[in-house]
C-alpha cells in the first residue's frame, strides 16, 4: 500500500469529497442524540439548577477549540519538516472551525458564568488563555494570508501555530496551577463525578463535534486545493468533465 | 423525559435567556460557517471557469 497515495491534493480532493457528507450526516444524528440527552432527559443540576445545561455545548466547544488546535499544529509541523503542500492547506482548512469552536466556547461560558458566578467575564487564568487561544487563531488566518506567495504564508503562519501550542497546556492546567473562579474539570482520565445521563449527553455531543469539525475541514479544504491549483491540468479536466 | 411541559421546557427553570442565547450562538455560528463555506466553494470554481476562459480566449 502506497501511504502517501492520498497525500497528493489531486486524489484527496475526492477522497474528501466522498467523506464530507458522511461526517455531517454522522454529527446530525450524533447531536440530536446528544440533545435529546441533554435537554430532555437528563435531570437537573442540584446546584446550579437548569442553566448548567449549557455545559452540553459548553464543554464539547471547549475540548474541540483545543484539540483542533493540536492537529492544526500537527499539519504545520509536518508543512514545516517535509514541506508538504496539503498539509499546509489541511492546517489553513481547519483554523476557522477552531476559531468558531472557541468562540462559541468562550460565548457559552460567559453565558453560563453570568447567572453562577454573577459575571459574564473575569481576567481568570482559564478564561484569559481560552482568549489567547482565539486570537492565535486569528493570528493564524491573518498571517497565512499575508503572503502574495501562499507557500511562504503557510510556512510563517506554521511557525506562529507551533509556537502558539504552549498555550495549551496552560489552558487544560490553568484550573490546577492558578486558584481561579472557573472550576476544576469533572471528567478527567481518573474518570468523573457526574451523572451518567450528563457524562453521556456531553460525550455524545463531542462526538457530534468531532464530526462536524471533520465535515467542515474537508469541504474547505477542497475549496482550498481549488484555489491553489487552478492552473493545474487535473482541475481542468476536473471541471470539464 | 425530565419535563412536564413545553412551557416549563422554554423557561429553563427561570434561566431560559442564558440557556437559550448559547444554544442559540452556537446554531447561528453552525449556520453561518456552512454558508461560508458554500459561498467559498462557489467562488472556487468560477474562478476555475475565469482561467478557463481566459485559456480559449489566447
Amino acid at each position: 500500500m502506497n501511504w502517501f497515495y492520498f497525500s497528493s491534493p489531486s486524489t484527496f480532493y475526492g477522497l474528501a469529497g466522498r467523506l464530507a457528507p458522511w461526517c455531517f450526516v454522522s454529527a446530525a444524528v450524533l447531536a440530536a442524540w446528544g440533545l435529546y440527552l441533554g435537554l430532555l432527559v437528563a435531570p437537573t443540576d442540584a446546584q446550579q439548577g437548569e442553566v448548567y445545561r449549557v455545559i452540553f455545548i459548553h464543554v464539547p466547544t471547549a475540548w474541540m477549540s483545543m484539540f483542533l488546535y493540536f492537529i492544526m499544529a500537527c499539519y504545520c509541523g509536518l508543512t514545516l519538516v517535509f514541506n508538504t503542500r496539503l498539509s499546509a492547506m489541511m492546517a489553513r482548512a481547519i483554523a476557522p472551525t477552531g476559531a468558531m469552536f472557541t468562540f462559541v466556547a468562550l460565548w457559552t461560558g460567559s453565558f453560563w458564568g453570568r447567572p453562577t458566578w454573577g459575571t459574564y467575564w473575569v481576567w481568570d487564568a482559564r478564561l484569559t488563555s481560552e482568549l489567547v487561544l482565539l486570537f492565535l487563531y486569528f493570528g493564524y488566518i491573518a498571517l497565512a494570508n499575508a503572503f502574495e506567495d501562499p507557500r511562504r504564508g503557510d510556512r510563517a503562519a506554521a511557525l506562529l501555530a507551533l509556537i502558539g501550542v504552549v498555550n495549551l497546556p496552560i489552558i487544560y492546567f490553568s484550573v490546577q496551577w492558578w486558584n481561579t473562579l472557573h472550576q476544576g474539570s469533572s471528567v478527567n482520565f481518573k474518570g468523573t463525578s457526574m451523572h451518567v445521563t450528563m457524562l453521556t449527553g456531553m460525550l455524545v455531543m463531542s462526538f457530534a463535534a468531532w464530526m462536524y469539525a471533520i465535515g467542515a475541514a474537508l469541504v474547505r479544504v477542497r475549496s482550498i486545493i481549488l484555489e491553489r491549483e487552478r492552473r493545474t491540468q487535473w482541475v481542468r479536466e476536473l471541471k470539464a468533465a | 423525559m425530565y419535563w412536564s411541559s413545553w412551557s416549563d421546557f422554554r423557561a429553563m427553570g427561570g434561566h431560559a435567556f442564558f440557556v437559550w442565547m448559547s444554544y442559540g450562538a452556537l446554531l447561528l455560528a453552525v449556520v453561518v460557517e456552512m454558508l461560508l463555506l458554500r459561498a467559498r466553494r462557489k467562488r472556487a470554481l468560477a474562478a476555475i471557469e475565469e482561467e478557463r476562459d481566459l485559456e480559449t480566449e489566447n
